[in-house]
This record gives structure tokens, sequence and C-alpha cells, in this order.
């Protein structure tokens, strides 16, 4: 990989790109967190949950979708931007079902850890509180899609890693959710293996390997004692060490 | 009209304590009075509508522990573990390991130490510090702090001391984790046992005090004795050679005569046993003994039962506690309501002597935490003996381990006939044509606050609640209101006759 002498500035700091790269993974090899939540290192981006939105000039754009040009002025780490990531993640709290108190993924989450970032206190919209369905009929894997932020992670992982297409989003707005390719629509009938990274990269708890959510003891959970920055960066670290 | 009770005629009066204060959650009173202020009828509504039973299904049974904990901020480790022991029969799980079934035990232990505390030293003390009718304005934990610091600093720190324990095994004093099908998700550690080991002779010290303070309560005051008092049937937990039993073991059913209503049993069979009422004005049910049939068939729970129930107790110092007891009623039952409060404390001492056991127990800082898991089952049920009783978790399930039906009997839910006569019982006992005023309401949530009802096991608002109580005639004329504002303060309606 030949690395330019070209750069890009984020809030205020110079730093390298390669050609191709876009500015979220550009921002995380230098160790600048830009939050987010569908994006993952070592997956194509999706730009789905909107929470890596900055501004370049006066363009607002998703930075893991945006390819980092020479020059670019880039403002992430700003009281608007985080205000308005912070409305997103209210967004996706009552677009969905959380019951973090008493969810298993709970720690482990990271839409929670998100909104710990924030400092988000409430949910501030009304709930939807939507009927959706739960799929339990995979002997070691459950989908619970009252949890899902559509960040189709399990979708990239499972196509494009696991290379099994197993999920796919279907449905427009509110009506959006995640499905299953098999005939049934059903996990059972699918080949997925609670191996596989799609089984295992959901950020929230809408795809959990069964029976096992209550082992890790509170207080030794991820986001217990690891920001979700930290972890955001991490991830990027352990993609270059493993490459 | 309703089957249960009698027709409001038209020279009856309804007066309403809603809600009553000083219990775990919302409920409150209403009584019908007829013209000679007779009480026709007295009825103790739970006005709370709390749905886990619905709302649990379909959701995965390794999920429900810590789901149906939620129902409760005082019990919630009953709850949790009254469910976590369905949970092992649904993935056939027999046996813990030692160290698993031990830090099972020890949580309970905390738990009912913290809880028992909490509701004798915060919410019940003051009556008897003060007086049933005494100012209403420091008949509360703040006014027990400044007169009697001593006590209510002992009842602050030993709740303080169950919720330690809670936390070293769940990881937060409410609302933690800690069980896992077929065992536990963390050991005990050395130092967590360590600082508990050297608070442990305080504890002992207190409890003690705490059991002669109400046994000189109970014994020194005579018209304590038939303050709500009834002659009921008890159910408890038994252990294997009787005694005293909080975690598992088989029921007994006592007669209200003494002497057993039926074998003890299995409390697996309790469906064959048990049946529940539902009536209109209330969303509690009515358990009762089938046999007997509603009328009856209803019985007591907590304290009082476990104490009149076990043949003994397996500590020494609340043993010699439970003897006194006995002695008090000629080795026959005890049926005084108010002597819930000292049976409490037994349970209190026990606790404080079974928790100090188990810190020297080799067992209980082991690592082997979990044992496999077995056939996998479709029915769970687990019961326990929660603070305020029996607690009843049933669980079906199906092939994909989702939950199909649920069936829950909190302990209040046992206790609800019997809270209904108790102030039915105060009321004609103490009303007799008096006007309302707050030391009578006092006196009808007395007999309620006996029992430790956790109306919606929810936590609660010390101080903080509401209160109105409203004397109308049958067509409905205000005649005399009083109202307690948020601040604690009371006012008489101007229209008062």
């Amino acid at each position: 990989m030949t690395m330019t002498t070209d750069t890009i500035r984020i809030d205020d700091r110079d730093i390298p790109f390669t050609p191709g790269q876009t500015i979220m993974d550009a921002a995380l090899a230098a160790g600048i967190y830009i939050p987010h939540l569908c994006h993952h290192p070592g997956l194509p981006p999706s730009g789905n949950c909107r929470l890596c939105m900055v501004k370049i000039g006066n363009r607002s754009t998703a930075a893991c979708i945006t390819t980092a040009t020479a020059g670019q002025q880039i403002r992430s780490d700003t009281p608007e931007l985080n205000a308005t990531r912070k409305t997103i993640t209210q967004m996706l709290f009552v677009e969905g079902n959380h019951i973090c108190p008493s969810c298993e993924k709970t720690g482990n989450c990271k839409l929670q850890a998100m909104a710990y970032h924030f400092g988000m206190l409430d949910d501030h919209f009304p709930q939807f509180y939507p009927r959706r369905e739960l799929d339990a009929s995979h002997p070691d894997i459950l989908l619970d899609r009252s949890r899902c932020i559509l960040c189709d992670l399990c979708v990239r992982a499972s196509r494009d890693v696991d290379k099994k297409n197993i999920f796919t989003t279907a449905g427009r707005g509110t009506q959006a959710h995640l499905i299953v390719n098999t005939p049934s629509g059903k996990l059972v009938d699918s080949p997925i293996a609670k191996t596989d990274l799609a089984a295992n990269i959901c950020p929230v708890g809408a795809i959990l390997i069964k029976e096992k959510g209550y082992e890790v003891p509170i207080g030794r959970r991820i986001y217990d004692w690891q920001t979700i920055r930290e972890t955001g960066l991490q991830e990027q670290v352990e993609l270059k060490n493993k490459d | 009209m309703e089957p249960d009770k009698p027709a409001s005629s038209p020279a009856t009066r309804r007066i309403a304590i809603d809600p009553v204060t000083r219990v775990e959650g919302h409920g409150k009173i209403t009584l019908l009075i007829d013209d000679d202020n007779h009480i026709v009828e007295a009825r103790f509504h739970i006005v709370e509508f709390r749905g886990f039973e619905k709302f649990i299904q379909g959701r995965p049974f390794w999920e429900v522990p810590f789901f149906v904990q939620r129902l409760c901020g005082i019990c919630p480790v009953s709850h949790q573990l009254a469910a976590a022991k369905a949970v092992d029969q649904i993935v056939g799980v027999n046996q813990l390991t030692p160290t698993a079934i031990k830090l099972r035990r020890l949580l309970h232990f905390g738990q009912m130490l913290q809880s028992h505390a909490l509701h004798f030293f915060h919410l019940s003390s003051p009556d008897f510090l003060f007086g049933f009718g005494s100012d209403p304005t420091k008949r509360n934990i703040a006014g027990v702090l400044e007169q009697y610091p001593e006590i209510a600093l002992k009842g602050v720190k030993l709740r303080k001391y169950g919720q330690r324990i809670i936390e070293a095994i769940t990881s937060k004093r409410i609302h933690g984790t800690g069980t896992v099908p077929g065992g536990m998700n963390k050991p005990f550690t050395l130092p967590e046992r360590d600082a508990l080991l050297a608070d442990i002779d305080d504890i002992l010290q207190w409890s003690l005090d705490a059991v002669a303070l109400n046994e000189h309560i109970h014994t020194a005051h005579p018209d304590h004795r038939d303050f709500g008092s009834l002659h009921s049937h008890y159910l408890s937990m038994i252990g294997s050679h009787g005694e005293l039993e909080f975690y598992h073991g088989d029921l007994r059913a006592q007669s209200s005569g003494g002497g057993d209503l039926l074998a003890p049993f299995d409390y697996c069979n309790y469906q064959r046993i048990l049946s529940e009422e539902v009536r209109s004005w209330s969303y509690l049910k009515f358990p009762y003994f089938s046999a007997l049939g509603t009328e009856q068939g209803w019985y007591r729970v907590g304290p009082l039962a476990r104490i009149n129930n076990c043949a003994f107790i397996s500590t020494p110092l609340a043993e010699a506690a439970r003897l006194r007891f006995k002695a008090y009623g000629h080795g026959k039952l005890v049926h005084d309501t108010l002597a819930y409060h000292w049976a409490r404390m037994i349970e209190l001492l026990h606790c404080a002597e079974s928790i100090h056991l188990l810190l020297h127990d080799r067992d209980i800082s082991g690592m082997d935490l979990q044992v496999e898991k077995g056939k996998y089952q479709l029915q769970g049920i687990g019961v326990i003996e929660a603070p305020r009783g029996t607690l009843f978790h049933h669980y079906l399930v199906n092939d994909e381990g989702l939950v199909t039906q649920a069936n829950l009997i909190v302990s209040t839910t046992s206790n609800n006939q019997a809270m209904n006569e108790s102030v039915r019982t105060v009321a004609n006992q103490y009303l007799d044509g008096q006007e309302i005023t707050e030391a009578l309401l006092n006196h009808l949530e007395v007999a309620v606050r006996a029992y430790d009802p956790c109306l919606s096991c929810a936590t609660h608002a010390l101080g903080k609640m509401p209160l109105q109580v409203t004397l109308q005639r049958v067509d409905g004329h205000v005649l005399h209101q009083l109202t307690k504002n948020t601040e604690g303060a009371i006012q008489s309606s101007p229209n008062k006759h």
C-alpha cells in the first residue's frame, strides 16, 4: 500500500490518507473517532445509520461512504453535529423495542454505548412500539427483530465474508425490516452457523447466540470498562494487525 | 352485584383510603358503613396492573429471570431466583454444584435481610415507636432518625449489609444478574467475603436487638394481640426435617387450629392444591386451597406462616427466639397479625446467622459454578420463600425455547384475603361511629402494613404519596374529606358536617 503525502483536515488536525480510502477509515487509522454503528472495519460501507455525518464546508455527508480527497476541510466533533448524532440515536431507540434493563446485550450493546457517549438521558420522541417477528427457529441463534436498527452489518458479513448471503432488508421507511433469504423466511432453514461472522457482528441484541447472554457478569462486559470511542478505534487497530 | 360482597344498601356510606402509604406499591382501602357505623364490607384494592405474565409470552426462557425481576425493586432477587429454579428445570438440571447452590442461598439470605430490615425499620417502626395515632409529620423514618437515631441507623446499616451481599454476587444492589441456567455466572471472591465478614458481628448483634425490640413491643402491648388478628390457615416452605427453609423444600399447609391440612407436598404439584379466584374490583387474585373452597380455603403466607409452620430453625439464636415466640403462643399457632413483625425479625436473625455460616464455608468461594445441561423440558416450576411469603413461578415453553404461558403467584397475592379480613377487623374495632381522623386512617394502614405487602413489586416513594380519605353518602354527597399532600400536610375539607 503506497502512502501519499496528501492530507485531509479533520477538526484542525491534518491526517494522511491513501487513495480510495474513506474519510472514516482515514480518521480511524489516525486515531480520530467518528461515531458510527453501521461501519465495521473490513466490511464495505453502507451509510445506513447516519451517525458519522460530518461537514465538508457547508455540505453534510456520511464519513463512512465519502472518499477522502486531498485538502478536504472536515468538521466532525462539533456541538451541532454531536447534537444531531444524539437525536439520531434517540430515533434509533424509539423505532425499535429496546428493553435495556433486562436485555441480555446490555453492557455489550453499541447502541446503548452510543447513548452513553452522547449523554442521552431520555428517548425524547414517542415510542413506536413496533410489532416485529421474533425468529427462534434455529437451535443456536436467535433473531429478535425488535432490537434491529437496520445497520446492515449482518447482511454484509453474511454476503461478503461468510459467503452465505443469508440476510437482506425489505420494505421501506418504517416498514423496513430484516428478512432471511430462505423460502420459509426462517433461520432454521438457512445455512447460518453460530461461528459465522453474521451471527456475531450484530451491534445490538437482534442476532444472538442462544442461552449465552447472561453468562458474562455485569461489570465485565465490554462497555462496563471501555467507551465506544475506545472500542471503535480498537476495531481498526485489530483489523490492521490482522492484515 | 358481585358475589363476594353484600349489596350496598341506600343507607351505606363509602370511605376510601387512596393510596395506602408506607407499603411497596399502590393500593387503596374502601369501607362500606351502615347507619349504625358498622362495617358492612372492607376491601383492600390493588389498583395497579402489571401484566408480566402476558408480556413475557413469546420471550426466550433464559431471559425470563432478568425480565421478571423487574416486577420489584425490593425483592428482585426472589423473583430472579424463583425464575432461575424454573429455568433449571427447563434445561434439565436437577442439582447445582455446591458452590452455586450456596451462592444462591447466600444471595437469598442477603435479600431477605435487607427487605426485612427495610420493612420494619423504615416503614413500620414509626407506628410502634411513636404510636399508631401519633403526629403523622413525625411518624416516618426521618422522625425515627431524629428521636431514635440508634435504632434507625441499625436499620439502615442492616439493609445496607444485605444489599452489599446482593451486589457482591449479582454485581448490582438492585436488578443485577448472577443466575444462569444450571448455576451462577461469577465466583464470590475472598476479598468480597472478607469485607463482609468484617461487619458480621455487628449484624448479628443488631439482629438480636431487632428481635428483642419486637418481642418487647408485642408482649408489652396486650391490645396488639387482637389487632387485626385472624384465625387463618398457613402455607410455607419447610426443609427436609421440617425446619425453616427459604430456598428449596416441600410446602406445608397447616390449618388454623394447628396440624397439617394435608401432607407436605412437592411444590411442582401446587396446581392440584391451590386455585386462584379473580374478583372484579382488584387486579390481585385470591388464592385458596382448592379442597376447602373460596370461603374457607384462604390462607396466610410470610414470616408468621413460616415461623408457625416450621418445626425448628437450624441456627441457634433464631431458634431460641422462635421458642420464646412459641411460648408466647403457649405452643399453639400464633395468629396475631402484628406478630408478623416479631416473626419477621426472628427471620432476620436467622438470615444473619446463616450468612455468618456461609461466609465461613469453603465452598462459597469455589470456582465450580455451573453443571452441564440435561434434557430440555417444556415446563419449569420454581418456588421460593420470598420475604413476603411463598412465591410461585411457572412457565411453559415451546420447542424453540420461547415462553408460551406463565403463571406467577406472588407472595402478597396469597395474603390478599387476609389483608382484607384484617382491615375489616380493625375497622370494626376502631371506627365504631368515630369521626374519621388521620389516626384512624393509620390504624387501617397498620393492619395492612403488618403483611409487608408488595403491591406493585415496585420502588416506593416514601413520604411523598398523596392520600385522600372521603366520607360520602350513598348519593355521592361528600360529608367529610381529609387530604394529605405530597409534603405530608393534612387538610380537612371545608364541607365537613
